[in-house]
């Protein structure tokens, strides 16, 4: 099988807390907490979890927007994960990332243009300003935006819009990987549709590689070849898109899978209502993190964290039950 | 024959702003019968939340304002109504539940105060007694602990208790009429599952009719029985719900309905509707939809289109149904 373009050890982040002046002991968020995964050339690995599951703190660590408290990134055979700025900066050309709020994500006092070029310029990689130009308005028009919109500023534009000049800057610097946080959530359904459809084709045409982080389980079906599920911090279960929409093993996945609402009034599903919340992830439960809302639950998950192992062919799943 | 709760005849809501005025709301018809859950879908901008406020008769804090129609309400005509009376059927005939449970609640009030306080204006209940019945709602929503959570603060909650907190509050007074505005856009999936869940049951057990508000279509189909869609502040198709998802006639519903992903659906591409919802500085003239309509002909500039009934109790806004 071919070498994975980016590999996942054991990857962590505990965020500090410190409680009170006085109080020198720390305690700690266990925002990401033993994470592993491979993306493989082309493909698109979607992750879903609910809030605060650990999805986003983890595609920020790919980049190096946050660092790492332990693990390995390896991109290209190299990790990445104790690399300083310096070193790492050169490397981000090839990852780049797409932001769920195409309001926030763009500075509104620069042009289209100008947001676009940025990347082009950090990476110093036009020394003539006609051939940047040139490039900028060839991303544009690849986004589906027109050359005359370079001059514009970005609160000239609608949500879906915005989120083609957002797709069109991480495009900018010819990346190999890209990671998409929640990239579709802020906008309406109609628009919504547009910018997968065209994150497909951009996918198809340039050979790029996503990891596509939502919440939302029908999109995230639509767009991924792989679908990992996390919960409270880990991977519960990982595996190829069919098989985990038709067969999941892990409870949590089953609940989740359960809960969608189908747009379609004949269908009366059977629904797993989970009880209760998702626990604090300062506090989280001994054993299997999912214990205290799981109706399978037995004395073994309160006590041992399941094992992540290979339960069938490709298909990875964190639960006592097999 | 369904007897009619709440009916809206062709309400004009209007903001005036620094720009020019803006036509939120420009016509629209709308009723809602006795026991039932009428759903009303939409993007961003089509009027739907206008449209709920101005039954409420919140638009006094904005540049808004009802400038025509009719909300009938048991025989009384709400545009017509002072602040005052307005007050007495405010939480007490109707009552609303907002998207964001953090910001309509009342940080700095404890939670058992302010369900109480609408108890003991409209029902006029003693102190003793409103703090019995907030507690009997607190858990008829399904709050453990519910003497606990009477006198701690929102902060305390997580966003799915909160929701709760809400829902007892708009039921505490046994409302004729809920409006639903978003009441799980800002929920997890399991989440929303459990407070749709809820609301189904309140709906069997207390009978209240339910306008729901939303843009999620999965949520739609589940909840409701009959359908309201709307664009860019105009109702443009209505009937029930398997009218509505199994036959719809109207192609912005179409185009709706295609865009979204489903669970299992497995589509190569989704359909989607070219272009953006118009601004409301350039409307076109005829159809509003027709600049994004695949199916538009020249009438459809000129003019805009009235609504036919294409079967018993289901009619579209649109010249193709002529």
């Amino acid at each position: 099988m071919a070498k994975p373009l980016l590999e996942v050890k054991n990857l962590k982040k505990y965020f500090p807390v410190k409680k009170g002046i006085l109080n020198k002991k720390e305690k700690f968020v266990r925002a990401v907490d033993n994470v592993s995964f491979e993306i493989y050339n082309g493909e698109t690995l979607g992750l879903v979890g609910e809030s605060g599951c650990g999805k986003s703190t983890t595609g920020r660590m790919l980049l190096k927007l946050i660092e790492p408290t332990d693990g390995q990134i390896i991109f290209q055979g190299k990790d990445i994960s104790k690399m300083t700025d310096d070193e790492i900066r050169p490397l981000r050309k090839d990852i780049q990332m797409i932001f769920q709020d195409p309001y926030a994500s763009l500075n509104p006092r620069m042009t289209v243009g100008e947001i676009i070029a940025e990347p082009l310029i950090v990476h110093n990689m036009y020394k003539d300003s006609e051939e940047m130009k040139k490039r900028i308005h060839e991303l544009l028009g690849m986004v589906g935006l027109s050359s005359y919109h370079s001059v514009r500023y970005p609160h000239e534009f609608s949500g879906g819009q915005r989120q083609r000049i957002g797709i069109a800057r991480a495009l900018a610097a010819k990346p190999k990987l890209i990671i998409a946080d929640e990239p579709v959530s802020a906008l309406d359904v109609s628009i919504q549709s547009q910018v997968l459809n065209l994150m497909q084709d951009l996918q198809r045409d340039l050979d790029l590689t996503y990891l596509f982080i939502a919440h939302d389980l029908s999109v995230v079906e639509h767009i991924s070849d792989r679908v990992g599920v996390m919960y409270l911090g880990k991977i519960v279960e990982i595996t190829d898109k069919d098989t985990l929409y038709d067969n999941p093993l892990h409870p949590y996945t089953q609940a989740l899978l359960s809960a969608v609402p189908i747009p379609n009034p004949r269908i009366k599903k059977k629904r797993i209502i989970l009880e209760g919340n998702i626990p604090s992830p300062l506090n989280p439960p001994r054993g299997c993190a999912f214990h205290t809302r799981c109706k399978h639950a037995k004395d073994i998950c309160k006590k041992i964290a399941p094992e992540f192992k290979e339960v069938e062919d490709r298909h990875f799943t964190a639960c006592h039950l097999y | 024959m369904d007897k009619k709760i709440l009916e809206i005849k062709n309400l004009k809501t209007y903001f005036f702003t620094d720009n020019g005025i803006v036509k939120a709301v420009d016509g629209v018809d709308i009723h809602v019968n006795e026991g039932e859950t009428l759903g009303i879908v939409g993007e961003s901008g089509s009027g739907k939340s206008v449209t709920s406020l101005s039954i409420m008769g919140l638009l006094n804090d904005t540049s808004g304002k009802v400038v025509d129609g009719k909300i009938e309400f048991q025989g009384r005509n709400l545009v017509d109504l002072k602040e005052e009376d307005m007050r007495k059927i405010r939480g007490n005939d109707i009552a609303m539940i907002f998207q964001e449970p953090m910001t309509s609640l009342n940080p700095v009030l404890r939670i058992g105060k302010q369900i109480s306080e609408a108890i003991r204006l409209h029902l006029k209940y003693d102190k003793a007694r409103a703090k019995e019945h907030t507690i009997e709602m607190l858990k008829l929503v399904g709050i453990p602990r519910a003497e606990n959570i009477y006198s701690e603060f929102p902060f305390q909650l997580s966003g799915g208790m909160r929701q709760r907190v809400m829902i007892a509050m708009a039921m505490a007074c046994n409302p004729k009429l809920l409006i639903a505005d978003e009441p799980t856009t800002a929920l997890d999936v399991t989440i929303q599952a459990q407070i749709l869940d809820l609301m189904k049951k309140l709906k069997k057990d207390v009978g209240t009719a339910i306008m729901f508000v939303t843009h999620d279509l999965g949520v739609v189909a589940e909840m409701c029985d009959r359908v309201v869609v709307m664009y860019a502040g105009r109702v443009v198709e209505r009937g029930d719900v398997y009218q509505i998802f199994e036959n719809p006639k109207h192609p912005y519903t179409k185009g709706l309905l295609k865009s979204v992903p489903v669970l299992r659906q497995k589509v190569e591409r989704l359909a989607s509707i070219p272009g953006n919802v118009p601004s409301p500085k350039n409307m076109p003239k005829g159809c509003k939809f027709a600049p994004r309509c695949k199916n538009v002909f020249d009438k459809c500039w000129e003019e805009e289109p009235p609504f036919y009934n294409v079967e018993e109790n289901h009619s579209s806004k649109c010249w193709l149904c002529e």
